[in-house]
C-alpha cells in the first residue's frame, strides 16, 4: 500500500527549519497545525511505500518498543491502526524529550519516516474484542 | 609416617588420617611387610596428597586381595547427624542444592540418617538455581527452604539469587560448606574452596550469618538463623558449616550433650500507636486518598486487610505487584497514574517511594543525567509504613533514593493494618461519609472504563506473527482459567497483560518478581513455586522469557527429575529487549545509526542467528515440549495439549515466537 505524500517538496525545509530553531523542541499545537497543513498540501513527486516502511520500521528499531505492527505496549505507545498524521509523527520523532530518543534526519531520513507512516496506515483495524473468546 | 599416625585431632581428621596412614600402616596390616620402594612411594604420596589421589598402595593391594577388616572410622555418631536432627525441628520440607565435597558429611546424613525427608534433597545443576528455587518456593508456600552451597565457588555461584531474595524480602537459609582448618584440610582444590570468613561473600545482602565452632553452637545458630529469616522484614541468612564440625563425633561438653533450642516465632514489628493515629487522621480527612502497595500482603491475610482499609476510605489502590496485594477485580484497583490527583498517599512496603511519586526520564538531557519531575501535587501528604527501614545496609543500594514523607513508620505494614483500620474507622467524621461514598462511585466508573480500554488495546495486532504478548497471555489464561491456577513467574516484559486482564484474587495467583531484577530468576523460581504448588494441588504456569532461561537452563532437568508439574509458556522474543533500547538510545543521542550486525536488534542484544530451539532443549532434559509456534492460530490448541500434560504431573514447555513486549 502506498500513500501520495511526498516529503521532498518545497514545503518540507520550511517545516524542518521551524523545528530546528529550538534545540530542545517543545511541542506546540500551532506548529502541529502548520506542519499538518504543509504536508496535507503536498503532492506526490515520490510515493511513500508501506512495504519499504515495514522494513524501515524494523531496521530503525521502532518495533522494539511499539511492536512489529505498531500495537504498542509497556515500553511504547500504540501507533497503529489509524496512526496520527505524518506531520505529528515526524515532529515527534525528531524532537522527542521523553523515553523515546529523538531520531535525526541523518539517522532516519524523512523518506523513511514517510514510508513508516505509510506502513502504519496500511495496517488493518483491530478486531472487536467482543469477538475474541480469550478476551471475554 | 609416625607423625601422620599420631592422633592429633582424631575425630576431626579421621578421613585424611586414614588416607595418609593407609599407605604405610594399612599395607603393613594387610601384608605385614613394607618394602623400601613402598615406603618411598608412600612418602611421596603423603607429601603431595592431591585431592584426586592416584591409587594408593592400599588401594592397589585391595585389587589383589581381601583388605583387612577396618571398623570404627567414625567411632561414634557424626556431628552432621545431629545437624540433621536440628534441621528437622524447623519444618523445612526441601533442600535444593548442587552436591559438593565441602558438605559431603551433612549430605550423607541428610539422605541416610535423615531418610531424605524433611528436608528432601532436590538435585540442582547450579547454586543460583538452588537459591532461586528456594525463593520461588517461599512465595508460593510461605515456608523457607535451606540450600547447601559448596565453599567459596558454590556460594559465589549462588550470590545473584541471594541478592534477589534480599531485595525481595524473602527468607532462606544458605548453608555453606567450608574447611576452616588450614593445618589439616586437604591441599589444592579444597583449599581454593575454603575461606577465612566465607559468609563475607554474602554478608552485605543477608540479614544475619554465623560460623559455628561446636555442635551446640550450630544448633543455637541454626534456630536463631531461622528466627531471624522469618521475622519481618524477611530475608536470607547464612550459616557456614565447617568440614571438621560436620564430621566431628558428638561428645559431651561441660558434662552435657548438645541440645536443640525450641523455635518460638517473633512477632512482627507494628507501627507506633501515635504515628498510626496521625496517619488515620490524614486519611480520614483526605478528599482523595490513594493507597500504593508493593509488598504489603506478607501473608494471604494481608490482602483482606488492604481490602478493608480501601473500602472504609473508598480509596483507590495501586498495586505495584511485588506481591499480590489487592484483587485486580476490585473496582478500587487502579492504574499508577491515579496518584497525580491524590491529596494523601499511603505507601505500604514500597521498594521505591521516591520512584513512586517522582518521574525519571532517560532522555539524554542535563549532561546525560536525564530529567526528573514530580508526579504528584506539591501539597500531597505522604505516609509510609515499611519494615525494610529496619534492615538497611550500606553497600548495595536497594534502599533506593530517600523520599521525605510526613508520617514514617519503620514497621510491618500487614501487622500495622488492623490498628490503622480501627483508627481510621474512629477518625472518619460523619460529615465525610457521603463524599466517601461518592468517591467509591467515581472509582467504580473509572474501573470499568479502564477495563474496556485495556481489552481494546489487547485486541490490536491480535493476529500478528510473531505473536503479540497480549495474545500469548490471554490464550494461556483461556487454557487454564478453569483450574486452580498460579502464575509462578512472568519474566521478560509482556506489557503487564496478566496483571491487567487475568483476575488476581488469591495470593498465589501472582507471585511478583525477582526483587533485585537479576536476570535468571524466572526459570528456577518457577520451578520452586511449582514445587510448592504441586504439594498444594495447584496448577502452575509461567511466562518464561528466552534470555532468562538461558542463564541456567539446567533447572529444567531438576523439574523433570523431581516430577514437578509446570506449564512454561515461552515469551521467545529472540533478544534481551530491556537492553535493545538502551543501545538504540545511546546511538540516537550520538546521532549515529545503530549497528545491527545482521540481526534485528543492535549488536550484542539479539538471541538470533542461530535461533535457540527451546523445545528441543527442554525435551533433552525430560520435558514434554512443542514449538516453535509462530502462527497465532495454532497457539490455543498447543496450549490445550500442554495443559493436559501438566495435569498428568509432568512439566511442559511451549516455545512461542513473540513480539518484543
Amino acid at each position: 500500500m502506498t500513500s501520495t505524500f511526498n516529503p521532498h517538496t518545497a514545503l518540507q525545509p520550511l517545516y524542518l527549519n521551524a523545528l530546528r530553531q529550538s534545540q530542545v523542541f517543545k511541542w506546540s499545537a500551532s506548529l502541529v497545525l502548520l506542519a499538518a497543513v504543509c504536508f496535507s498540501g503536498s503532492q506526490s513527486a515520490w510515493a511513500a511505500s508501506a512495504e519499504k516502511g515495514k522494513e524501515a520500521f524494523i531496521r530503525n528499531g521502532c518495533w522494539q518498543c511499539h511492536g512489529t505492527e505498531g500495537q504498542g505496549g509497556a515500553a511504547g505507545l500504540k501507533l497503529a491502526p489509524s496512526p496520527k498524521p505524518l506531520a505529528y509523527i515526524s515532529a515527534f520523532i525528531r524532537n522527542s524529550n521523553g523515553p523515546m530518543p529523538p531520531y535525526t534526519e541523518k539517522v532516519l531520513p524523512e523518506s523513511d519516516v514517510a514510508d513508516i507512516h505509510a506502513y502504519l496506515q496500511s495496517l488493518p483495524p483491530a478486531p472487536d474484542p467482543k469477538t475474541i473468546p480469550a478476551l471475554n | 609416617m609416625q607423625e601422620e599416625q599420631k592422633p592429633v585431632k582424631p575425630a576431626r581428621r579421621k578421613f585424611l588420617n586414614n588416607m595418609l596412614a593407609s599407605s604405610a600402616a594399612g599395607v603393613a596390616g594387610a601384608t605385614g611387610v613394607m618394602t623400601s620402594t613402598d615406603s618411598k612411594a608412600a612418602e611421596t604420596q603423603s607429601a603431595r596428597a592431591p585431592t584426586a589421589l592416584p591409587p594408593s598402595i592400599k588401594a592397589m593391594e585391595n585389587e589383589k586381595g581381601m583388605p583387612a577388616p577396618d571398623f570404627g572410622r567414625v567411632g561414634g555418631v557424626a556431628g552432621s547427624d545431629f545437624m540433621v536432627d536440628v534441621i528437622k525441628t524447623l519444618d523445612i520440607k526441601y533442600l535444593p542444592s548442587n552436591c559438593a565435597s565441602s558438605f559431603r558429611s551433612i549430605h550423607e546424613s541428610l539422605i541416610d540418617y535423615g531418610g531424605n525427608v524433611m528436608p528432601e534433597y532436590i538435585s540442582c545443576m547450579h547454586e543460583e538455581s538452588a537459591a532461586a528455587i528456594a525463593h520461588g518456593y517461599f512465595k508460593a508456600s510461605g515456608k523457607p527452604l535451606i540450600t547447601l552451597c559448596h565453599g567459596t565457588v558454590g556460594l559465589m555461584h549462588a550470590t545473584m539469587a541471594v541478592y534477589n531474595a534480599w531485595c525481595d524480602r524473602v527468607p532462606m537459609i544458605i548453608m555453606g560448606g567450608n574447611d576452616a582448618d588450614a593445618a589439616f584440610r586437604p591441599p589444592m582444590v579444597p583449599t581454593y574452596h575454603a575461606a577465612q570468613d566465607i559468609n563475607g561473600i554474602v554478608r552485605e545482602y543477608t540479614k544475619w550469618d554465623d560460623a559455628p565452632v561446636s555442635l551446640q553452637h550450630f544448633s543455637q545458630s541454626m534456630v536463631r538463623a531461622y528466627k531471624v529469616a522469618m521475622t519481618p522484614p524477611y530475608g536470607p541468612v547464612a550459616i557456614s558449616l565447617d568440614m571438621g564440625l560436620q564430621s566431628e563425633i558428638i561428645r559431651e561438653k561441660g558434662g552435657r550433650l548438645p541440645s536443640i533450642p525450641r523455635y518460638v516465632p517473633s512477632s512482627p514489628p507494628q507501627g507506633d500507636s501515635g504515628a498510626v493515629k496521625e496517619a488515620a487522621r490524614m486519611l480520614a480527612n483526605a478528599k482523595n486518598p490513594v493507597i500504593v502497595a508493593d509488598r504489603s500482603a506478607r501473608t494471604p491475610a494481608g490482602i483482606g486487610l488492604l481490602v478493608q482499609l480501601a473500602e472504609l476510605l473508598q480509596a483507590r489502590v495501586v498495586d505495584q505487584g511485588s506481591r499480590m496485594n489487592f484483587p485486580n477485580t476490585h473496582y478500587l484497583s487502579s492504574p499508577a497514574g491515579v496518584i497525580a490527583g491524590a491529596d494523601v498517599i499511603l505507601g505500604l512496603e514500597l521498594s521505591d517511594f521516591w520512584g513512586t511519586v517522582n518521574q525519571y526520564t532517560d532522555n539524554g538531557l542535563n549532561d546525560s543525567a536525564g530529567t526528573q519531575a514530580s508526579r504528584i501535587k506539591p501539597e500531597a501528604l505522604l505516609i509510609s509504613i515499611n519494615a525494610s527501614e529496619l534492615i538497611t545496609k550500606s553497600n548495595y543500594q536497594d534502599f533506593q533514593r530517600p523520599q521525605v514523607v510526613d508520617v514514617q513508620m519503620p514497621a510491618d505494614a500487614e501487622a500495622t493494618l488492623p490498628a490503622l483500620i480501627e483508627a481510621v474507622r474512629q477518625a472518619i467524621p460523619n460529615s465525610a461519609k457521603d463524599a466517601i461514598a461518592k468517591r467509591g462511585e467515581n472509582a467504580k466508573k473509572a474501573y470499568f472504563e479502564e477495563k474496556i480500554k485495556t481489552q481494546q488495546a489487547a485486541a490490536v495486532a491480535w493476529n500478528a506473527s510473531p505473536i503479540s504478548t497480549a495474545r500469548l497471555c490471554m490464550e494461556t489464561f483461556q487454557a487454564i482459567k478453569h483450574l486452580d491456577w498460579s502464575l509462578v513467574a512472568s519474566e521478560g516484559n509482556v506489557s503487564n497483560w496478566p496483571n491487567r486482564l487475568w483476575p488476581f484474587e488469591k495470593h498465589y495467583q501472582w507471585l511478583g518478581r525477582s526483587g533485585g531484577f537479576g536476570v535468571g530468576y524466572g526459570a528456577p523460581a518457577s520451578v520452586g513455586a511449582a514445587l510448592a504448588n504441586r504439594d498444594a494441588g495447584r496448577f502452575s504456569v509461567s511466562i518464561q522469557s528466552d534470555g532468562d532461561l538461558m542463564f541456567a537452563p539446567g533447572v529444567l532437568w531438576t523439574a523433570a527429575k523431581h516430577k514437578i508439574p509446570l506449564l512454561s509458556v515461552m515469551h521467545n522474543n529472540r533478544g534481551w529487549h530491556q537492553e535493545v533500547m538502551h543501545v538504540q538510545r545511546m546511538a540516537n543521542f550520538r546521532n549515529r545509526k545503530v549497528n545491527l550486525g545482521g540481526d534485528m536488534g543492535p549488536v550484542g542484544t539479539s538471541i538470533q542467528n542461530p535461533d535457540i530451539e527451546y523445545h528441543k532443549l527442554a525435551e533433552s532434559m525430560g520435558w514434554w515440549a512443542k514449538g516453535p509456534i509462530k502462527d497465532p492460530s495454532k497457539l490455543a490448541s498447543a496450549l490445550r495439549e500442554a495443559v493436559e500434560v501438566v495435569k498428568s504431573g509432568h512439566p511442559a514447555l511451549l516455545n512461542v515466537w513473540t513480539q518484543p513486549r
